[in-house]
C-alpha cells in the first residue's frame, strides 16, 4: 500500500486499529511483497527435497487457458498443496505434465523455470488483504 | 466477538483501501518485478526466463485491484482468448442466466452471473460441490465468503477480491423492481 501518501492522523489511527487486531485476534502479518496476485507456491516436498519450491502463475496461464482446463478436465483441486504432485506424476503426464510435455508447452527439463522460489517459502496462494488478515495460509495437503 | 472483530478487519482492509491513492500511471511499473515479489528467489537460475507479470499484463483493460485486469472485459473484446479444453472431448457450456440474492441486510442486493463464471469455468467446478443447483439451497453468509467458502473460493484467491463489495453487490434495493432469485431473461449485468 502507499508509502506516505496516507495523511498522518488516518496513518495513525490505521495503525492502532490494525496493532489491536492483531493483538486481539491473534493474526500475524506477515510483511510480505506484492507478489502477484493468485501466484501459488507449492511446498510440501521441495525443501525436503532440497530444490527451491515451485510457483505456479495463475495469471500467466489464464491469459492462455480457461479455468475449466486445469479445474475440470485435467483434474487440479481448488487447494493450494492438496493435489499431492510429485516429479514422477509430471514426468507420467499428470497435472503440470499434462502440458509441460514438451507438446502443449515447454517440458520438464527445465527445472528451475518452475522451482523457482525462495527455499523455505510455505505452500499459499498469494491472495488479497481481507484475506491476509483473517484467513490462514493455505494448509499443506493432508491438513485440511 | 471473533466475527465482530472479522468485521472490523474488513472496515479496516476497504478503508486502507480506500486511502490508498490508485497508481496515476498504468505502466509496466504498477505490477511489482518477480526479482522483488518476496516469493521468486531472485538468486534463482531460470529467473530472467521467466515473464514480467508487467509486461503482458499492462496490455490488458485496467484495474485497480488482484492481477490489476478487468478479465471478463478481456475475455469479451478478445484481448485474449485463452483455450477451453486441451482434451477434444471437453463439453463447452455457457449459461446466460442471472441470480439475484436479497439477504443483505442494509447492504446492496447480490447479483451472481452465471455467464461470466461459464465462460471461465465448468459447471462441475461449482455444481454440486461448491453450490446446489437450486437457488437458496446451498446457504451460506458474507461471513462464509470470507472464510474462503461458496463465493470466496475463488473471489479472494484468484478472482477479483473481495475489498470489491460493489462488484457483487452491485444492485440497489430502492429502484430493483423485480422479483429475487433466477432472473427470467438473463445478461442484466454486462
Ligand atoms: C512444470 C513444472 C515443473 C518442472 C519443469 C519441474 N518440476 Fe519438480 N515439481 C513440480 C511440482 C509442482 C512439484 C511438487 C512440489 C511440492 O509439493 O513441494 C515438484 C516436486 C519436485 C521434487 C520433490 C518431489 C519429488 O517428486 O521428488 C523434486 C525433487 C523435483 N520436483 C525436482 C525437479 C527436477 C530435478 C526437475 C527438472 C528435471 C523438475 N523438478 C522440473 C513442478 C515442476
Ligand atoms: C494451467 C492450469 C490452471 C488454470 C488455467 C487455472 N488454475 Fe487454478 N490452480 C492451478 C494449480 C496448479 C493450483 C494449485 C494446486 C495445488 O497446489 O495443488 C490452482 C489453485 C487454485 C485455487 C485454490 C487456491 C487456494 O485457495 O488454495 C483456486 C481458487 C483456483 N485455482 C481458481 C482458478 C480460477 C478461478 C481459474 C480461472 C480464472 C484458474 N484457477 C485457472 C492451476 C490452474
Ligand atoms: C493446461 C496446460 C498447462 C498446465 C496444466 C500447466 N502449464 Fe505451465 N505453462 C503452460 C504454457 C502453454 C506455458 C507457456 C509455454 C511457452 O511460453 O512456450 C506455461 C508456462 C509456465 C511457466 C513459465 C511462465 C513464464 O513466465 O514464462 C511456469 C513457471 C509454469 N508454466 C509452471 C507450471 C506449473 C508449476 C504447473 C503445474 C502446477 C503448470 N505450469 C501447469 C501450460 C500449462
Ligand atoms: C464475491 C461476491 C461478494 C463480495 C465481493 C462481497 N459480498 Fe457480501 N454477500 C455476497 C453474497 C452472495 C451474500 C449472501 C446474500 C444472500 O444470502 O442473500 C452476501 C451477504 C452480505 C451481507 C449480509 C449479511 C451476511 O452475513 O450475509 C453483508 C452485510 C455483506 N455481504 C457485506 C459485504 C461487504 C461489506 C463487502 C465488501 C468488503 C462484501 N459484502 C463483498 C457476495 C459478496
Ligand atoms: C462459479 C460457480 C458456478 C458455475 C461455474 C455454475 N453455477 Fe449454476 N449456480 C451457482 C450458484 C451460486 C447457484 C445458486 C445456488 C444457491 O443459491 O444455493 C447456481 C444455481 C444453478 C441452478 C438453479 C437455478 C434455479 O433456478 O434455482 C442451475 C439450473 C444451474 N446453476 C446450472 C448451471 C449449469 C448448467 C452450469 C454450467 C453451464 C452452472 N450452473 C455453472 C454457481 C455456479
Ligand atoms: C469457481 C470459482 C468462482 C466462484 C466459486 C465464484 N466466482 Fe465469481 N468469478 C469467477 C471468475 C473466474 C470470474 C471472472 C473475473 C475474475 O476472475 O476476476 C468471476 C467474476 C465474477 C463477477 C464479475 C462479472 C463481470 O461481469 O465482471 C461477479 C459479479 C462475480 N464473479 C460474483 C460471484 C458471486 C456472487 C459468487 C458466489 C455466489 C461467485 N462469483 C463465485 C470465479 C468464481
Amino acid at each position: 500500500m502507499g508509502k506516505s501518501h496516507i495523511h498522518k492522523p488516518k496513518r495513525n489511527f490505521i495503525l492502532w486499529l490494525m496493532a489491536l487486531l492483531i493483538l486481539a485476534s491473534g493474526v500475524e502479518i506477515v510483511p510480505q511483497a506484492r507478489a502477484e496476485y493468485g501466484d501459488v507456491v507449492i511446498n510440501n516436498q521441495s525443501d525436503k527435497a532440497g530444490m527451491r519450491p515451485p510457483i505456479f502463475p495463475h495469471w500467466f496461464h489464464r491469459i492462455r487457458f480457461r479455468c475449466k482446463v486445469c479445474h475440470a478436465d485435467l483434474g487440479f483441486k481448488f487447494q493450494a498443496g492438496g493435489n499431492q504432485i510429485n516429479m514422477l506424476k509430471i514426468i507420467d503426464g499428470e497435472f503440470c505434465g499434462a502440458c509441460h510435455n514438451g507438446e502443449i508447452a515447454w517440458s520438464v527439463e527445465n527445472c528451475d523455470v518452475c522451482h523457482s522460489g525462495k527455499p523455505g517459502t510455505p505452500t499459499q496462494v498469494h491472495g488479497s488483504t481481507v484475506q491476509k488478515l483473517i484467513g490462514k495460509p493455505a494448509p499443506a495437503a493432508g491438513q485440511k | 466477538m471473533n466475527a465482530l472483530l472479522k468485521w472490523l478487519a474488513v472496515i479496516w482492509a476497504v478503508l486502507l483501501w480506500s486511502a490508498a491513492p490508485l497508481p496515476a500511471v498504468a505502466g509496466p511499473e504498477k505490477w511489482t518485478p518477480l526479482e522483488k515479489d518476496g516469493l521468486h528467489d531472485p538468486q534463482g537460475p531460470a529467473i530472467h526466463e521467466l515473464q514480467q507479470p508487467g509486461e503482458a499484463l499492462s496490455q490488458m483493460p485496467p484495474d485497480s485491484v488482484g492481477n490489476q485486469v478487468r478479465w471478463v472485459e478481456a475475455l469479451r473484446k478478445g484481448v485474449i482468448n485463452p483455450r477451453t479444453n486441451i482434451l477434444p472431448e471437453t463439453k463447452i457450456q455457457v449459461l446466460d442466466q442471472d441470480l439475484i440474492y436479497g439477504n443483505t441486510g442494509d447492504n446492496w442486493f447480490v447479483l451472481f452471473p452465471h455467464k461470466a463464471h461459464t465462460e471461465w469455468l465448468d459447471c462441475a467446478n461449482c455444481h454440486e460441490g461448491v453450490f446446489k443447483s437450486k437457488f437458496g439451497a446451498t446457504g451460506f453468509k458474507m461471513m462464509d465468503i470470507l472464510a474462503g467458502k461458496a463465493c470466496g473460493q475463488c473471489h479472494g484467491a484468484v478472482s477479483f477480491p473481495l475489498t470489491e463489495c460493489r462488484r457483487c453487490h452491485s444492485i440497489d434495493p430502492g429502484t430493483f423492481k423485480g422479483k429475487l432469485g433466477p432472473q427470467q431473461a438473463a445478461g442484466g449485468k454486462p
